[in-house]
């Protein structure tokens, strides 16, 4: 393997605490090394930014829910498809695109891992299929377990241990990566028409609420010691005045204690936080909680959470909260996709626009910026959109513009519509916080690495890890001042070496590289209570044989597999 | 007004993409440079001058370009779409997305049109002297934002889906349509002269149907309220007013429900 040595560039390291000096990062078969031979190639990023490559902890960008937004969305690609020159593929989509898009551009940003934040046991073929398509990003893929009859039944009978050695067979059939959670209890309420709004509302017919759901999964987590914590979209997503139900589901990991091998230190990941800090009581007095949640949030130390900003794009919304997907339909009456998952939860997926003429959008934007400003520790605050769902992938780059700049998230909010309803409802316009390019470093690279389990091998560049290394045409001594600017800079690398290979050259695509799929494989002795339980749920309820169930090699040809002893807690 | 003349002088193997063809990628362009825009034809791209002999030069903008097309264009797909000014007229049939996504200037096909032409046009006139296909005027497929203004005029026949999703804008068929007239508008003006098949104005919430012929099935969500005097597109006539469709939900205005109406010639 080839040799590299990336001179005279501003380095900016979280894991080393290297903030901006000019620093040499070597290269040499796909890692990071101290020095390297005399033969090396020579990258001159003078007058550059040096960054590990970034990882992405929750976006939905592979599996049925974004297919089903990609075939009933044939308008999303009509105007936002077409081939560069090179070796690329047609690149399709707006807010869905194809998997190809998907790849290259996390890579032509400096994103070298994207986690897939919510894979239907049942469909994990499918999830693998077309991760394995995606160019160039490593991937892993999250199993939903907060509506999955298993879990509820294992939980609502204190049964941590089967809880535990159902996921962990879980894991191994779906070549899965942790446990996520969405609407916990209330995609199951959805199949009776209903909802869990708190997080003590009982699922019907479970008799389990989903304080009971939360807690029991974060104890299964612990007990196995996986490398990611517990992952929650919490209950009552993106209604007025669910930050009492955030605040409440947050002070849930109070007390439980972080037990793994990788360095991990919270028990729980509150993602898109932005749809979970709404104040007021309805959609005309809707109002920024964004202090009072990241209050909580800043204390306790159990916490990791992402942002989940508003990009004010037109894109499809896609989620496991059916009720939340219904509810969103019957507001904006656009189309409207809905399906039950058999056992194990549910989806929907509704296209929206977010206009900055709509007051509560603009407030949903300025929350999503509030919540990283107000982070104490960025090490613990991640940036995301939730693809698509707050807004594409690709206006990252916009997202660190509002983020980095206090001049330009200003224009923008004073450039709104009702820009005084907005300022008023929100607390935006009093942060003077910019996010610093380390800051960004570890919002972006070594935090979400650490939360993931990863943070060992990726997220930075200290001799020994992966060779992931994003170069951006970035001067910190004279930063760009124009939001188009600080844009093109982040949207296209000078350089991306994935693996020690240049995958991304001046923003093009010059290499596929050797993606991998990472998934947790959790040695377990045989639990014959659950596979019992396993054998016989499948024969009554599933439409689908036991056999035809488990996500086979070929599926994920290119694996990274995460080996641990689970038994040992 | 600088007029441009392209005439046919090679058919294409497969069916050509002519999305440069229109005032706006025109403007400024003399007919050399014309010449040298490119046409798609499946995975390939050729040239304006490898399917068209190219005279005159264009004006300056496309306001003061006007564009004539001879010669078989029946295999010839988005003839004037997206155009913003300036006129385009096409002495023969043509296929589909021509006039589509229309924002403004004077687009004349003296021949028929194919499926999909005029969708979500949002101004301009669209004059087809033949007949047209399905989908005309309607939304992209999937899409929820229709024909929103300019002038869509058919003076022969046209086929199913005419109109889905419109929100505004004047569109005129002087023939019959098939089924799924204005299925799902939201507001606009729909004048049939002719007949309809089936379903007119199925889950239609805001906007205006007038039909001189007749419609074969009436849909069950339509009332009628009683007669009308008007004069629609130069006519003076007795209509039935029928409000509907009354199985959609229905936005309220100032304390009163908005309904749609379907006027039928007496
Ligand atoms: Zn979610
Ligand atoms: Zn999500």
């Amino acid at each position: 393997m080839s040799e590299f040595i990336i001179k005279n560039g501003h380095v900016f390291d979280p894991v080393q605490g290297i903030k901006g000096d000019k620093k040499d990062i070597a290269i040499k078969d796909g890692k990071i090394v101290d020095k390297v031979g005399s033969s090396a190639k020579v990258i001159d990023a003078k007058g550059k930014t040096v960054m590990a490559g970034a990882l992405d902890i929750h976006s939905h960008v592979a599996g049925p829910k974004v297919n089903a937004g990609r075939w009933y969305r044939p308008e999303d690609k009509h105007f936002d498809s077409h081939k560069v020159p090179g070796i690329t593929r047609i690149e399709g989509g707006k807010s869905i695109p194809t998997v190809f898009k998907t790849g290259y551009t996390y890579a032509r940003m400096g994103f070298g891992f994207v986690m897939e934040a919510a894979m239907p046991p049942m469909y994990a073929r499918h999830v693998h299929e077309e991760i394995h398509d995606t160019p160039i990003i490593d991937e892993a893929a999250l199993p939903v377990f907060g509506n999955n009859w298993f879990i509820l039944e294992y939980l609502k009978n204190q049964e941590i241990e089967n809880a535990a050695a159902y996921i962990a067979w879980i894991l191994k059939q779906t070549k899965g990566y942790g446990i996520k959670c969405v609407n916990p209890g209330g995609t199951e309420a959805w199949a009776w028409g209903l909802n869990c709004l708190t997080i003590h509302d009982p699922v019907p017919y479970f008799d389990i609420t989903p304080a009971e759901i939360v807690t029991g999964l974060m104890k299964a987590n612990e007990y196995l010691g996986l490398p990611h914590s517990f992952h929650v979209h919490q209950n009552d997503l993106g209604n007025p005045g669910n930050y009492t139900v955030t605040m409440d589901t947050l002070k849930l990991a109070e007390g439980i204690k972080p037990r793994n091998n990788f360095g991990r230190e919270q028990v729980l990941h509150s993602t898109h936080l932005q749809f979970h800090s709404y104040g007021g009581d309805s959609f005309a007095n809707i109002c920024s909680k964004a202090k009072e949640v990241m209050d909580v949030f800043n204390k306790n130390k159990n916490l990791t959470m992402d942002t989940g900003n508003v990009t004010m794009d037109e894109t499809t919304t896609m989620t496991a909260d059916g009720p939340f997907e219904h509810h969103l339909h019957a507001l904006n009456h656009l189309k409207w996709f809905n399906v039950d998952v058999e056992l194990e939860t549910g989806a929907g997926v509704v296209p929206y626009i977010y206009s900055p003429n709509v007051t509560v959008n603009c407030i949903q934007w300025a929350i999503g910026l509030e919540l990283a400003l107000y982070a104490k520790d960025p090490m613990r605050c991640f940036i995301t959109t939730d693809h698509p769902n707050a807004g594409p992938f690709t206006r990252y780059p916009r997202v660190y513009s509002w983020l980095m700049s206090k001049k330009i998230r200003d224009a923008y909010l004073n450039s709104f519509k009702h820009a005084d309803k907005v300022i008023d409802a929100t607390t935006l316009a009093e942060l003077d916080r910019e996010i610093t390019l380390y800051e960004l470093a570890q919002m972006t690279r070594a935090g979400p690495a650490k939360a993931l389990g990863l943070g060992t091998d990726y997220g930075g560049l200290k001799p020994g890890m992966t060779a992931d290394v994003a170069i951006y045409n970035i001067d910190p001594d004279n930063f760009p001042t124009s939001g188009p600017e600080i844009e093109k800079a982040f949207a296209n690398v000078a350089w991306f070496f994935k693996n020690g290979t240049i995958c991304v050259e001046n923003g093009k695509v010059v290499d596929m590289g050797h993606k991998e799929t990472f998934w947790v494989d959790v040695k377990m002795p045989e639990n014959k209570q659950v596979m019992h339980d396993v054998r016989e749920k499948f024969l009554k309820y599933y439409s689908l044989n036991e056999a035809n169930y488990p996500v086979p090699e070929s599926y994920a040809p290119h694996q990274h597999i995460i080996a641990i002893d689970g038994v040992q807690g | 007004m600088n007029t441009v003349t392209l005439t046919v002088k090679k058919q294409p193997e497969l069916y050509l993409e002519l999305e440069k063809v229109n005032p706006d990628e025109f403007a400024g362009k003399t007919a050399a440079e014309i010449e040298k825009l490119p046409v798609y034809m499946g995975k390939e791209t050729d040239t304006i001058g490898d399917f068209f002999t190219v005279a005159g030069n264009a004006g300056a903008t496309a306001a003061e370009t006007k564009i004539v097309i001879n010669g078989d264009c029946t295999k010839m797909k988005y003839i004037g779409a997206k155009m913003t000014d300036g006129e385009v007229v096409v002495n023969s049939s043509c296929d589909m997305y021509t006039g589509s996504w229309m924002k403004g200037g004077k687009l004349t096909v003296n021949g028929d049109v194919h499926s999909f032409c005029g969708l979500a046009l949002k101004g301009g006139e669209f004059t087809v002297n033949g007949n047209a296909g399905n989908y005309l005027g309607a939304a992209y497929r999937g899409d929820w934002r229709g024909m929103s203004g300019g002038v869509l005029r058919v003076k022969g026949n046209a086929g199913s889906d005419v109109a889905s999703f419109m929100t505004g804008g004047t569109l005129i068929v002087e023939g019959d349509v098939d089924i799924h007239l204005g299925t799902h508008m939201e507001g606009g003006t729909i004048i049939l002269k002719g007949n309809a098949n089936r379903r007119v104005g199925g889950q239609l919430v805001k906007g205006t149907i007038y039909v001189f012929g007749t419609i074969n099935v009436m849909m069950p969500g339509y009332k009628p309220v009683g007669d009308v005097e008007l004069e629609v597109d130069g006519t003076k006539a007795t209509f039935t007013d029928y409000i509907g469709d009354l199985g959609e939900r229905h936005p309220k205005s100032k304390g009163n429900i908005v309904y749609g109406h379907l006027y039928m010639k007496k």
